[in-house]
């Protein structure tokens, strides 16, 4: 673990990795899309409709991930205080709440048709929503501070505060009367979605996966040689006799 | 290293307190959590008269009665142990049939029926291709009438 917190060695990974997780992306992408809105069959009941699945499904298993992600950086971050673990939490947060904000709205276009209804205020749709909120919250306290650092802490435990939340998503289902329906994938037996659905469903979740992992590359990346210059740039206006030098 | 121990205690001992607020605060609302009231609990639990609440459960296959000229619609919500009678006038959703998941939002009257103010539809999570559909019904082997997962209420 510690081999990686630096910032060199991430470089040269990420360096590494980047073209694959790219190539993936775009070749899950291609794949993907074409099985899941012209080769797989429509739906018994739902019809044509059921197509909206294939995005809102990978993207709700997205903002979950991401937000499990950001809690376990943020609680390196706090513990260890790995600056490594701080830039990637920060670098994620927009990236889940992108992810949030598009099951959202792919389940308000799918509840219309299906459910008769934009929006119920259920405890599935309810705890999703905090989700989303939680990712706004974290990104608004992380910048609200002069200091980054203090930012980034009292961040990473709105982070950790908001995690009880994910166990609550995922069996608001089962606790509770919801109209959204239970889980089809992820049941003790057999997934109650035909192969035919679940292989383009799978195969849509693996290509947000390849481009969360390129997305979030990059954002470090990018956050790293940020910070960079601002080093950089701190040296040449303070001049060689500052304090600055010695950090 | 023995900083890092503190926080990290520190940490664990605040998620583990944290998780156990939740869980009781959530357990404590469990009642008020739930979205509808299945016709087992409008039997057996003092539900608000008079007041806009939702039931839900499938749509009692044969129940459905609409008469000529009367856009009023009748049909029974059942949880196969309990059915409460409900009629409805307004636009229905394209799900809505026999033997499908149902909820309705209304006022549960004097008489037992309840009068639903609006009607949504609710599928169960099983997905297949129409053909598929087709050929388990035909050997038989066909279960997934409406929501076939949610145990009926004791």
């Amino acid at each position: 673990m510690q081999r990686f917190a630096n910032p060199l060695r991430f470089k040269r990974l990420s360096g590494a990795l980047l073209p694959w997780t790219s190539t993936a992306t775009l070749a899950l992408f291609a794949a993907g899309l074409w099985l899941a809105l012209a080769a797989s069959p429509r739906d018994y009941q739902q019809g044509e409709t059921v197509r909206i699945m294939y995005v809102h499904v990978p993207a709700a298993w997205m903002a979950m991930f991401v937000y499990a992600n950001l809690a376990i950086a943020s609680a390196v971050a706090l513990v260890w205080r790995h600056p490594l673990a701080e830039i990637a939490a920060r670098a994620m947060a927009p990236v889940g709440a992108c992810f949030t904000a598009l099951c959202l709205v792919t389940g308000s276009l799918w509840g219309k048709p299906m459910w008769g209804t934009w929006w119920v205020w259920d405890a599935r749709l309810t705890s999703v929503l905090l989700l989303f909120f939680l990712y706004l919250g974290y990104m608004a306290l992380a910048n609200a501070f002069e200091d980054e650092a203090r930012g980034t802490r009292a961040a990473s435990i709105l982070a950790l505060v908001g995690a009880v939340n994910l166990p609550v998503i995922k069996f608001s289902v089962d606790w509770w009367n919801t109209l959204h329906q239970p889980a089809s994938v992820s049941r003790l037996d057999a997934p109650a979605i035909h192969p035919a659905m679940l292989t383009p469903l799978l195969v849509m979740a693996l290509a947000f996966m390849a481009y969360f992992a390129t997305v979030l590359l990059w954002r470090i990346e990018a956050a790293l040689a940020e910070r960079r210059v601002a080093a950089r740039r701190m040296l040449t206006e303070a001049g060689p006799s500052s304090p600055a030098l010695r950090r | 290293m023995t900083r890092k121990r503190r926080r990290l205690y520190v940490l664990l001992l605040g998620m583990i307190g944290l998780g156990a607020a939740t869980a009781l605060t959530l357990a404590a609302f469990q009642d008020h959590l739930v979205f509808f009231y299945s016709p087992s609990d409008i039997a057996s639990k003092p539900v608000p008269r008079d007041r806009m609440l939702r039931i839900g459960g499938l749509v009692e296959p044969g129940s459905v009665e609409r008469a000529a000229g009367d856009p009023q619609i009748r049909f029974r919500v059942t949880d196969m142990a309990n059915a409460v009678p409900v009629v409805y006038a307004g636009l229905l959703p394209d799900l809505f049939r026999e033997g499908q998941g149902v909820v309705a939002n209304g006022k549960l009257g004097p008489d037992g029926v309840f009068r639903a103010a609006e009607i949504l539809a609710r599928h169960d999570e099983t997905y297949m291709p129409p053909e598929v559909a087709e050929a388990l019904k035909r050997s038989g082997h066909w279960q997934h009438m409406g929501q076939g997962d949610k145990k009926p209420a004791p």
